[in-house]
């Protein structure tokens, strides 16, 4: 075959570095064996999917974000969304709440309920849940230095509506080292930090089988400028440090290792994003039965919520997110994972509206029940492209992993800021390239109009929110026993002192109304707090 | 002023600040990088500043510029406290410009409380950077 003239074709550059040819063939993927490194959906290394059947068995869960001003406003939104088919439900608390501080805390004043429900007390998370049937949902926590509180406090509430925690299912964010390199809630130095996390492990592994103490978030490291590669390599060197710190304890991994989460980004190149969920797949599988020993196939499996996009989201045009977001559920269920959520079209700009959030859970739903997205495993798999693509993210992957592991380690790298200045000069390198014209972007470098102020319905911010979550709080502060509150917080404060599993005392403190914000405190008090690498 | 940024001498110097609760810093950190890249002295706060912090900070490091960056949704009341304290300290001088989420409907209200210019989501960097040079020399 005559060999095009280089000039004759565009390259083409993956934002992993990948150059991609105008055409694949047999050859391109001749020395991957079908049997080890694809192998049937279901089994190791689980390339084509965690099931061996898939969606066939049971479509994807669809769970939207939500949660805004106070407990009992976002209890009406959650219900709004189950009535409409949607089949989990995903949290947003305020920022105040995600960093441990009381709704009356001076710092605290201008963000209360503003991108979540303000959470103080159990009371708040029992109001939020009212009428809810939370065993037949499952709920993720989108909450990560005060995880431990936010369990406690939806187990608490679990007890008192007669559920059994074993059948208590959901999800913790929880994955602290993500935050320190993009979202930013953080709040203790790295080391107790992660000591909490195994504190809630080992206590979930114990008594709360059905519930992932914490979600590995490669999404927000991508969101913060990561390329995919970049993506899936610091998420699993995070999961390998929270891995150790439990094994320290131990535990056993084939005893946790079914309950880890991920969470991951589908925006950008279509081909690409699969290519890397497949990946993933194929090498998480051998990192846990290699790395970690693991034994039950169960252990091995890469589970994840695929959703979100909203780096590829644009400000302009802003209705052309509709259609995007139609595309990144396309990736999501090409990808094979088993949670999806989508940005809504107006969330570059606000709380998604009621009409948008209804249209991303409609574009889902489509895509399950008229597309034919459901009817067969892994359809993209056997493609030249795919497959060979496959093998070269995973290749990539496994080096960006060897660079962390040869630095010393997540722990050091997320310390010195390392990672951080990886991801941001990454951002800058793209922001560039977009101002540019080079990578391109519909309505932003490319076709771009004249518009005038787009029509997009922002959420009402209800400045009253924060005078009446005060005296909420108030009144809760006024009926509580103080003596009881006090001796839980010096419980917990002891044992936060030794290495003894703090989780059973915050379940004492929060069911006294003990506030989180006084127990934040406590760990302030016996942890102290991170110092953030600030360079440039 | 010469194309490095430099003005009789001085480069100009530039705080971006991320006051408040909000985590969200990419953009904070990309126009950092690019006014760096301009030849400009940046000095990041990092997250989780007060308005305290940042003012005293503006008077230690002597800058030009205060760049907020705000991605919540609190940049009204976060900015009109930044604007009373700086005024409070005599920093009347010095240039705060706002980024972040910032909706159309409240660009006139971050002016009217004496913000020089808003650089919203979609900003362009080289804007930003003309922005800067062609105030600080007037």
């Amino acid at each position: 075959m005559k060999k095009p003239a280089s000039d004759e074709f565009k390259e083409v550059v993956l934002e992993s570095g990948i150059t991609v040819k105008p055409v694949y063939g047999p050859d391109d993927v001749r020395d991957i064996p079908y049997g080890e490194e694809i192998g049937r959906p279901g089994e190791f290394p689980f390339t084509r999917g965690i099931h061996p059947f898939m969606y066939r068995k049971r479509p994807w869960t669809m769970r939207q974000y939500s949660g805004f001003g106070t407990a009992p406003e976002t209890n009406q939104r959650f219900k709004w969304l189950l009535q409409q088919g949607q089949t989990a439900l995903n949290v947003a608390f305020d920022l105040p709440t995600q960093l441990g501080l009381d709704s009356d805390d001076p710092f605290a004043e201008e963000e209360v309920g503003r991108v979540g429900m303000a959470i103080d007390t159990l009371r708040d998370m029992e109001e939020a849940f009212t009428d809810i049937p939370i065993e037949k949902i499952s709920t993720s926590l989108t909450i990560n230095p005060v995880a431990s509180v936010m369990l406690a406090m939806y187990l608490a509430v679990a007890e008192k509506q007669g559920i059994p925690w074993k059948n208590v299912r959901g999800t913790t964010q929880n994955d602290i080292l993500k935050e320190y390199i993009g979202r930013g809630t953080w709040i203790f130095p790295i080391k107790p930090s992660i000591r909490l996390i195994g504190d809630m492990v080992a206590f979930c592994s114990d008594r709360v089988p059905r519930f992932n103490p914490f979600s590995v978030c490669g999404y927000h490291i991508r969101e913060s400028g990561a390329t995919p590669v970049q993506e899936i390599a610091y998420a699993f060197e995070i999961a390998a440090t929270y891995i150790r710190e439990v094994l320290d304890r131990g535990i056993p991994i084939d005893r946790f290792a079914g309950r880890i989460a991920f969470n991951f980004d589908i925006f950008g190149n279509l081909w690409e994003q699969v290519a890397k969920f497949r990946a993933g797949r194929r090498l998480w599988a051998k990192v846990i039965r290699e790395r970690f020993g693991a034994q039950n196939p169960r252990s091995m499996i890469l589970r994840m919520i695929a959703g979100g996009g909203g780096g590829g989201l644009t400000i302009q045009q802003p209705e052309n997110n509709i259609v995007r977001g139609a595309y990144y559920a396309l990736i999501s269920a090409l990808s094979g994972t088993q949670t999806m959520a989508l940005c809504s079209y107006d969330e570059a700009y606000t709380i998604p509206s009621k009409k948008a959030a209804l249209i991303s859970l409609r574009t889902m739903q489509i895509l399950a029940d008229e597309m034919g997205l459901t009817d067969t495993v892994d359809p993209l798999g056997g493609s030249y492209y795919i497959e060979w693509l496959t093998r070269e993210m995973e290749k990539r992957i496994v080096a960006c992993m060897e660079e962390v592991e040869k630095y010393g380690g997540m722990v050091k790298a997320v310390e010195d800021g390392y990672i951080q200045k990886e991801v941001s000069r990454q951002a800058y390198m793209k922001e560039k390239k977009i101002q540019s014209g080079e990578f391109v972007k519909v309505g932003v470098n490319k076709y771009v109009m004249e518009e005038e102020t787009p029509q997009i319905e922002f959420h009402p911010f209800n400045p009253g929110v924060v005078e009446e979550q005060k005296k909420r709080l108030g009144e809760i502060k006024a009926s509580r026993n103080e003596k009881e509150v006090g001796d839980a917080l010096l419980a917990l404060k002891q044992t936060a002192q030794t290495d003894e599993n703090v989780m059973p005392h915050i379940l004492k403190a929060v069911k006294c109304y003990a506030t989180l914000g006084e127990i934040t405190g406590v760990f302030k008090e016996v942890f102290g707090k991170f110092k953030e690498p600030i360079g440039l | 002023m010469d194309k490095n940024g430099m003005q009789s001498g001085k480069r100009i110097r530039v705080m971006i600040a991320k006051p408040g609760l909000d985590g969200h810093d990419t953009g904070a950190k990309v126009v950092a990088y690019a006014l760096k890249d301009a030849g400009m002295e940046v000095i990041y706060t990092g997250l989780h500043r007060t308005i305290d912090e940042i003012v005293r900070t503006a008077l230690e490091e002597n800058v030009d510029v205060i760049g907020l960056s705000i991605y919540s949704g609190a940049h009204l009341p976060l900015s009109e406290k930044l604007m009373g304290r700086l005024e409070a300290e005599g920093l009347t001088d010095t240039m705060v410009l706002v980024g972040g989420n910032i909706p159309q409907k409240d660009m006139e209200a971050l002016k009217g409380y004496g913000v020089t210019e808003v650089f919203p989501v979609g900003a362009r960097l080289d804007d930003i950077v003309s922005f800067i040079k062609k105030k600080v020399e007037e």
